[in-house]
């Protein structure tokens, strides 16, 4: 998916860029309201991540003046936590609004929930032996049959299939999917490949516990 | 009411001061028009008493003759017919020629007399145990070669003119009741007039919503425009004021959540980069106290908007079902990060009255506790009913590990954390908020562990609109 990130703050926006590159999205980073038109205008995207606080203006405002949001998914990312501001900015034409500090994984889920809602095409279908994964519908389709993922199997997965055949540790996984919940303990990784383990086994997906090291992934 | 003016009851109203003011001045006036009637009828009336009067001596002295040197008088019955017209009164009278009578009563002396012919005297005296107006007039009369100066003295008592003017007194008077009456009436029909202006002012005051803080735009009569300006000037400041505190949240806010983000973001980032698992701890400590002290600082805030709004309630209609809905379809993307199914079961239209931001805050606050502490892959419901037929009750129960049973007394106190949870994230605000929100409604919060199974249970009660 293609990303336009709009935050003035490098640090911030560079860490989001990075983070969303490493889940294989491709994200530009406009540091004002004006790089971001200038981005918007040769450009398209899968979505836009909007700062409210701007050094040329308020997000709100650019969200009213250019309706982006008409044709373009907008999650709004505030500083603010009073409810009237997200009302406002939900008003405004966002799609949905997230405050900071955020967690990476509940941007995911936002981002997901935005771009199911808006029924923007899936970008990316990832096939998986016989069946087929779509990592932002959140469905796993095999022998003609859709089947929801829960979300916590669906980042795992979506772990596995970026990496293919690549062994991955129980603690890297743990931080792609619990890094809010502190009290989560790696048994619980074992609960959820286990479950992947048995959807896929019919596709022909096999995921392969490396003794004392971790999982791999591997399929046809 | 406790800020009226000291005073009688009947002191204490603009309205009552006026109509009473004006009363006063209409009795005043109604006094004095009555005297003046009064004074002027008594005056007309002796005139003419006393017009008759110089008549019916002026008809006497013309009928005094001189007959070789004797003085004849034929009285002419005229002189005291016309003195009939003025009533039931008794007549006197005396004709002296050099200060002897010639005819009439001897003792009817007048205090004064003329000096000279043609000259009137009057005088009011007492005659007999009456009180008696007397005429005098003077003429000279030749008897023989001698000029005889006479003097004619006619009196009439007063009873007629007395009952000429206490009838006109009388009617005087039962005019200047009437006179008063009206005055009244009009006073007070006055005073409601002119305090027209001030009362709709009033009303239209009234009638604002705490939070209008617009200007006051309206026509007003002069006296009450610097009320105006002033209460407009003072709205204004309120305003900027409000506006400011707002502002300041905001801003407070930004300060301290965008490096946090930063931090987060990094420290994140971080953890898929470094190997070592004593590394991974670290950034995983970081994170948490970010976690904590953001989510403290957004209740902190909140705990500061809620107190400030509470001040000042806003009446807003609001339909709990639409709220609920709102709230959680808000979090549901923070549920599903844990698995958790968030279910909603709430029918509206269910009206209360309040201000939409707080009640918004206090249930985003109870729903946002029971995300947090619900293990993953269970589920939250969220259902609204009638608790009883003036209330409604909105319900937040999860399967998670339920209140623990000796802290469940004080759990809304201020930064106050149940005594099981001490792994999780968590500033001990959020049911702070929400009972004060709840408190400023006129509703209550309610924490029970259900008995069937595991789980917390919160009940926001709020009075139906």
């Amino acid at each position: 998916m293609r990303f336009l990130l709009v935050e003035d703050n490098m640090e911030l926006g560079e860490a989001v860029m990075a983070r969303l590159s490493l889940d294989g999205h491709a994200v530009d980073h406009a540091k004002t309201l004006a790089e971001a038109d200038e981005w918007l205008a040769v450009a398209d995207y899968d979505l836009m991540l909007l700062d409210v606080m701007l050094p040329d203006g308020d997000g709100r405002q650019f969200l009213r003046r250019t309706r982006t949001a008409e044709r373009l998914p907008v999650i709004v990312l505030t500083a603010r936590s009073q409810v009237s501001d997200r009302v406002d900015t939900l008003d405004l034409g966002a799609d949905d609004y997230i405050t900071k500090p955020f967690d990476f994984g509940e941007l995911e889920a936002r981002c997901r929930a935005v771009l199911r809602r808006r029924g923007t095409p899936t970008p990316a279908l990832i096939p998986l032996g016989d069946a087929l994964f779509d990592p932002s519908g959140g469905t796993l389709s095999h022998a003609g049959e859709i089947k929801p993922l829960r979300n916590r199997e669906l980042r795992l997965l979506e772990v596995f299939a970026r990496n293919k055949g690549q062994i991955l540790s129980k603690s890297q996984l743990l931080d792609r999917l619990f890094s809010q919940d502190a009290d989560v303990s790696e048994n619980a990784i074992e609960v959820y490949v286990g479950r992947l383990r048995k959807r896929l086994l019919a596709a022909g997906v096999e995921i392969e516990t490396v003794r004392g090291v971790g999982y791999r992934m591997t399929w046809e | 009411m406790s800020n009226a003016v000291a005073g009688p009851f009947w002191w204490r109203s603009i309205g009552q001061r006026l109509t009473i003011l004006l009363a006063g001045i209409a009795a005043v006036l109604a006094i004095l028009s009555w005297w003046m009637v009064t004074s002027f009828a008594r005056e007309a009336a002796e005139r003419t008493q006393d017009n008759v009067l110089v008549a019916s001596a002026t008809s006497i002295a013309e009928a005094l003759r001189s007959e070789q040197g004797t003085i004849l008088l034929e009285l002419p019955y005229s002189a005291f017919a016309m003195l009939d017209a003025i009533g039931e009164d008794r007549v006197f009278y005396r004709v002296a020629a050099n200060g002897e009578t010639l005819t009439g009563y001897d003792d009817l002396i007048p205090p004064n007399t003329p000096e000279r012919p043609g000259e009137v005297a009057v005088r009011t005296i007492d005659f007999r145990g009456d009180q008696v107006r007397t005429v005098t007039v003077r003429r000279t009369v030749l008897a023989g070669q001698q000029p005889v100066p006479v003097l004619v003295t006619v009196a009439q008592t007063r009873t007629g003119v007395e009952a000429i003017g206490s009838g006109l007194s009388q009617t005087a008077a039962g005019l200047s009741v009437a006179l008063f009456v009206f005055a009244v009436g009009l006073g007070a029909f006055a005073a409601g007039n002119a305090l027209k202006p001030l009362n709709s002012f009033a009303q239209a005051v009234t009638r604002r919503g705490p939070a209008d803080l617009r200007p006051l735009r309206r026509k007003v009569p002069d006296e009450l425009s610097p009320l105006l300006v002033a209460l407009n000037r003072l709205m204004d400041r309120l305003g900027q004021s409000i506006r400011r505190s707002e502002e300041f949240i905001a801003e407070a806010a930004h300060r301290v959540r965008t490096p946090l983000a930063t931090v987060r973001a990094q420290a994140e980032l971080a953890l898929h980069t470094v190997e070592k698992d004593t590394e991974k701890q670290m950034l995983r400590r970081i994170i948490r106290a970010v976690d904590e002290s953001s989510r403290s600082a957004s209740q902190l805030l909140d705990h500061a908007t809620v107190s400030f709004r509470a001040d000042a309630l806003a009446q807003e209609q609001i339909d709990l079902a639409d709220l609920a809905a709102r709230v959680t379809s808000g979090l549901q993307p923070t549920a599903e990060m844990k698995d958790i199914a968030l279910e909603l079961d709430a029918k509206g239209p269910a009206f209360v009255l309040g201000d939409a931001i707080l009640l918004e805050s206090a249930l985003r606050n109870v729903l946002d506790n029971s995300v947090k502490y619900s293990p993953a892959e269970t589920e939250i419901t969220v259902t609204l009913d009638r608790a009883d037929p003036s209330n409604w009750r909105l319900v937040v129960r999860d399967q998670g590990r339920g209140f623990s049973a000796d802290s469940l007394p004080d759990l809304t106190t201020r930064f106050k954390r149940g005594s099981n949870v001490a792994q999780v994230v968590g500033s001990g605000l959020g049911l702070t908020i929400a009972e004060e929100v709840l408190d400023a409604h006129g509703g209550r919060i309610e924490l029970t562990n259900p008995k069937n199974g595991a789980g917390a249970c919160v009940s926001l009660i709020l009075p139906a609109a």
